[in-house]
């Protein structure tokens, strides 16, 4: 197995783009991404595209089809692979792109997420989250993704792991960081008040614990470590990807104030990387609910349990507060969240720290980086481990 | 071979509205109908129960109480009612397995206005009676609709009991019946039609009172009984009023009808009425206690029982259910809104 | 006119009546059924017993949702929750006839068969169990 390094990154504008189709946004950051790895187009090998839902969003199956013709690499006849794994779409093809170049079966090889959600009508969109728990007996039976989640709150406050203040503060810090992100769907940060009194979608949740409804997409150019220099100076290294799975439904789950897929694939990621939790600088969580975006910074070891909530509370997550820096992109909640995007979205946030490129929120002196994405309730987990080179 | 009552069930939905409630909509003075009528309030349906939920919840409380008998013993099972969730697919077969009695049973739906319920009692009797099932389950239980703005309004109610009916371990053994049936069209709904028609005033003498006194006369007769000889009488009740005066007419004391009485408490639940009515009698009743029941139902007939309480009744597990005073006690009053909205007079988008 | 019924009918003994299974070599009880054991594994092929949960239990967790589109409209603000049942089970439903602000963790409920959803006024109408207040 031979290591792997990133050499080109690049995002949409993440939000509701009504100009723009699933085509147009599934291709464009695949574009800037081959514009920031100095790719002309012929060298790609394979495509890994994370999308969890176009068949029911836009009435689309076979997507691996439509993005090698539109990115034009189907004239090559590369092979293009869809991956769906709930919001872990985007992080399980990353990790999927990572083998195949790892493996030696592929050498240069794109790999992104894309979601179009805004071609449907909200009620519809949300029976589609829905589906990523069990579709017969929590959805099915009146639980909506937000309640489970919400569930999942409840019982960090009854155990006494977190307020819902400290919840809260999750949003608080993934705005402060989304108004410093010209790519993010929100760029006005938000207090606490806003976010506690917000309306509400599933008690204790209110509609700013959620991610919003988003379109757009993000990918990144891999290749063998060994190469990297021959593309560009501005490349990090893939330590590990791992990957853990669960049981698809929360009520069946041992425990539900942690996400044991979140700790087993970090464990694994650490312990491959050669690092402990202490060596990351910075973080990109999945805080599709703030509650999960807390949970994360526990169950990866940031944080202790219990004091993880103070932490986001206190500030001590903010790219300059020099801690471990969490979601300096705007995380999910303010950056935006197009599914199978998201994973990648996390990706190309670290590759801009680690290169020195993230401008006013440049975390200082940034030397290694963890992507955290999660699919349904905790039932699929990837962490992966970057570091700058 | 003896033939009664082995076991009972009962349930009425929390919600209740006022006729005040209920007139102050319709610009018209809800108490005095309220006082007319003989109602205080009516039951109403959550928007996710109907008659099978019903029927169900009172099916498996009767269930509750007999922990010994085996619902695969269970060879018939009839549910009667005038709001059937389908018209063609019966309530019967979803109660049967949510109470494990199927596959080896016969099931049906009954129809016959306000007293289906009554009728089913009386095929189960006939079954058991004749050897061909060991218990039969009957049901009545009814979320009656009425015209919005009709006089039904203030009285169209939601409930239903349950019975099972077998020959050993009797708790209620049934002495006789007999039954009063004409073609008298006093009330009445056609296929597809939402709410029923009503014949005003001719719903009184030639319909409710005619039936009810000729099936009660009939049956004491039959027995040599007089009122005096019944620890309780209970009367189909589509408001307070009618079975008051025909309980007086028949020579019955308030005394007599009191337990058996609940339409001013929880509104005329129409098949489920005197099910019901019997039901809070039997929650009440001793040893050696005798009671008169006869149902009505429009179109038009009268079901008349004569019940005997057994010794059996002191060993009954009637604690392993809610009886009725506990169900009745725990009440929540909604307004007129959330009336419409859960019996949905107001149609939603995609409705 | 044909729709589909199969689907939500297969369920019917897991919907109505709490039927789960139980692994004949292990012992251990699962809701839903499963087809085997993820502890016992092969040893467990044909091995698992149909097992009727016991219908009561008490509140683990709840939320009380305020969104929700579909069959539920006619009653938002509704509570879901997490039940641990009396064989130690956990089950997922909502929880009807309560008075929203006296749901708390612990409280002890009992499962009732209720309407979940219908297929459109022309088709199925789906009943499931939820949960009540149990005294």
């Amino acid at each position: 197995m031979r290591d792997v390094a990133i050499i080109g990154a690049g995002s949409t504008k993440f939000g509701e783009l009504w100009g723009a189709s699933f085509r147009a946004i599934g291709i464009e950051a695949g574009a800037r991404a081959m514009q920031d790895a100095n790719l002309g187009g012929d060298e790609v090998d394979a495509i890994y595209i994370g999308n969890m839902s176009a068949g029911r969003f836009i009435n689309q199956q076979h997507i691996d089809a439509l993005i090698a013709d539109y990115t034009g690499m189907a004239t090559n006849h590369v092979p293009t692979t869809r991956v769906e794994a709930g919001g872990a779409s985007g992080g399980v093809a990353f990790r999927q792109a990572v083998m195949a170049v790892a493996s030696g079966l592929h050498d240069i090889v794109i790999v992104g997420g894309a979601e179009k959600m805004t071609d449907m009508d909200d009620d519809s969109i949300n029976s589609v989250l829905n589906a990523t728990s069990d579709a017969e007996w929590e959805a099915g039976m009146g639980l909506t993704l937000p309640s489970l989640y919400a569930i999942i709150a409840q019982r960090l406050m009854a155990e006494g792991i977190a307020t819902r203040e400290e919840i809260a503060s999750c949003a608080v810090n993934s705005h402060f960081h989304g108004a410093m992100n010209p790519d993010a769907q929100f760029r006005k940060a938000v207090s606490l008040d806003t976010v506690l009194h917000a309306g509400p979608v599933a008690e204790p949740l209110t509609m700013f614990d959620c991610a919003p409804i988003s379109d757009g997409s993000a990918a990144v150019i891999l290749c063998p470590l060994e190469e990297a220099k021959k593309h560009t100076d501005n490349y990090v290294k893939v330590c590990s990807s791992m990957q853990a799975s669960d049981t698809l439904a929360l009520f069946q789950r041992e425990s539900i104030t942690h996400f044991n897929a979140t700790r087993v694939a970090a464990q694994q990621a650490y312990q491959a990387a050669h690092i402990t939790a202490a060596d990351i600088d910075v973080a990109e969580v999945h805080d599709d609910y703030t509650v999960a975006g807390l949970m994360a910074l526990q169950d990866l070891g940031f944080w202790k349990e219990g004091e993880a909530g103070r932490a986001l509370l206190e500030g001590q997550t903010r790219f300059d507060a020099g801690k471990t820096a969490i979601n300096t992109s705007g995380g999910l909640k303010a950056k935006g969240y197009p599914i199978g995007a998201a994973g990648l979205s996390q990706i190309v946030e670290l590759t801009q720290q680690l290169t020195n490129r993230a401008g006013p929120r440049q975390v200082r002196n940034a030397k290694y980086g963890l992507a955290q994405s999660t699919g349904g309730t905790g039932s699929a987990v990837t962490v992966t481990v970057l570091e700058a080179m | 071979m003896e033939t009664g009552i082995v076991s009972y069930g009962a349930y009425v939905p929390r919600y209740r509205i006022k006729p005040e409630e209920i007139g102050r909509i319709w610009g018209v003075d809800g108490k005095a109908m309220g006082r007319g009528l003989m109602i205080n309030q009516k039951s109403v349906p959550s928007p996710d129960e109907d008659v099978v939920t019903i029927a169900t919840a009172a099916a498996r409380d009767m269930m509750a109480r007999v922990p010994d008998v085996d619902p695969q013993d269970i060879g018939a099972l009839y549910v009667g009612s005038e709001s059937h969730p389908y018209a063609v697919k019966p309530t019967a077969t979803v109660v049967a397995e949510a109470i494990r009695a199927t596959p080896n049973l016969t099931a049906a739906d009954l129809e016959f206005a306000c007293k289906a319920g009554t009728a089913g009692i009386q095929m189960c009797l006939g079954l058991v009676g004749a050897g061909m099932v060991k218990y039969g389950v009957a049901i009545g239980a009814d979320t009656s609709q009425s015209a919005p703005g009709d006089a039904l309004e203030y009285s169209a109610s939601a409930g239903g009991a349950a019975y099972l009916i077998g020959s050993e371990r009797i708790i209620a053994r049934v002495n006789r019946t007999l039954s009063f049936s004409t073609d008298t069209p006093d009330f009445w709904r056609r296929e597809g039609q939402m709410y029923p028609v009503h014949g005003g005033r001719f719903t009184g003498e030639p319909a409710y009172f005619r039936h009810v006194s000729s099936a009660a006369k009939r049956l004491m007769a039959d027995r040599g009984t007089k009122p005096e000889d019944y620890t309780y009488a209970v009367f189909h009740q589509p408001n307070g009023k009618f079975p008051t005066r025909m309980a007086k007419q028949l020579g019955f004391t308030p005394e007599q009808i009191a337990y058996g009485l609940l339409t001013p408490e929880i509104g005329n639940t129409y098949s489920g009425a005197v099910p019901l009515g019997l039901a809070h009698v039997l929650d009440h009743a001793k040893p050696g206690d005798r009671i008169l029941v006869v149902s009505y139902g429009s179109g038009a007939g009268s079901d008349a029982f004569d019940i005997t309480v057994t010794d059996e009744i002191a060993g009954y597990r009637r604690a392993n259910a809610p009886v009725l005073d506990q169900i009745l006690a725990h009440t929540v009053d909604i307004d007129y809104g959330t009336y419409a909205k859960f019996k949905g007079s107001i149609a939603l988008p995609e409705e | 006119m044909a729709m589909v019924v199969a689907r939500e009918w297969r369920e019917i003994p897991g919907r109505y009546n709490l039927e789960g299974t139980r692994c004949g070599c292990c012992g251990k009880i699962f809701f839903p059924s499963r087809a085997f054991c993820p502890h016992c594994r092969r040893q467990s092929i044909g091995k698992m017993e149909p097992f009727p949960l016991k219908p009561t239990g008490e509140v683990y967790s709840f939320s009380i949702v305020h969104q929700s589109d579909g069959f539920n409209r006619r009653m938002l603000p509704y509570a879901v929750v997490f039940v641990k049942n009396d064989d130690s089970i956990m089950l997922a439903g909502q929880l009807v006839d309560v008075d929203l602000p006296t749901v708390k963790i612990g409280m002890r409920v009992r499962a009732v068969l209720r309407k979940l959803d219908e297929d459109g006024k022309a088709g199925i109408i789906h009943y499931a169990f939820k949960f009540v207040p149990a005294e």
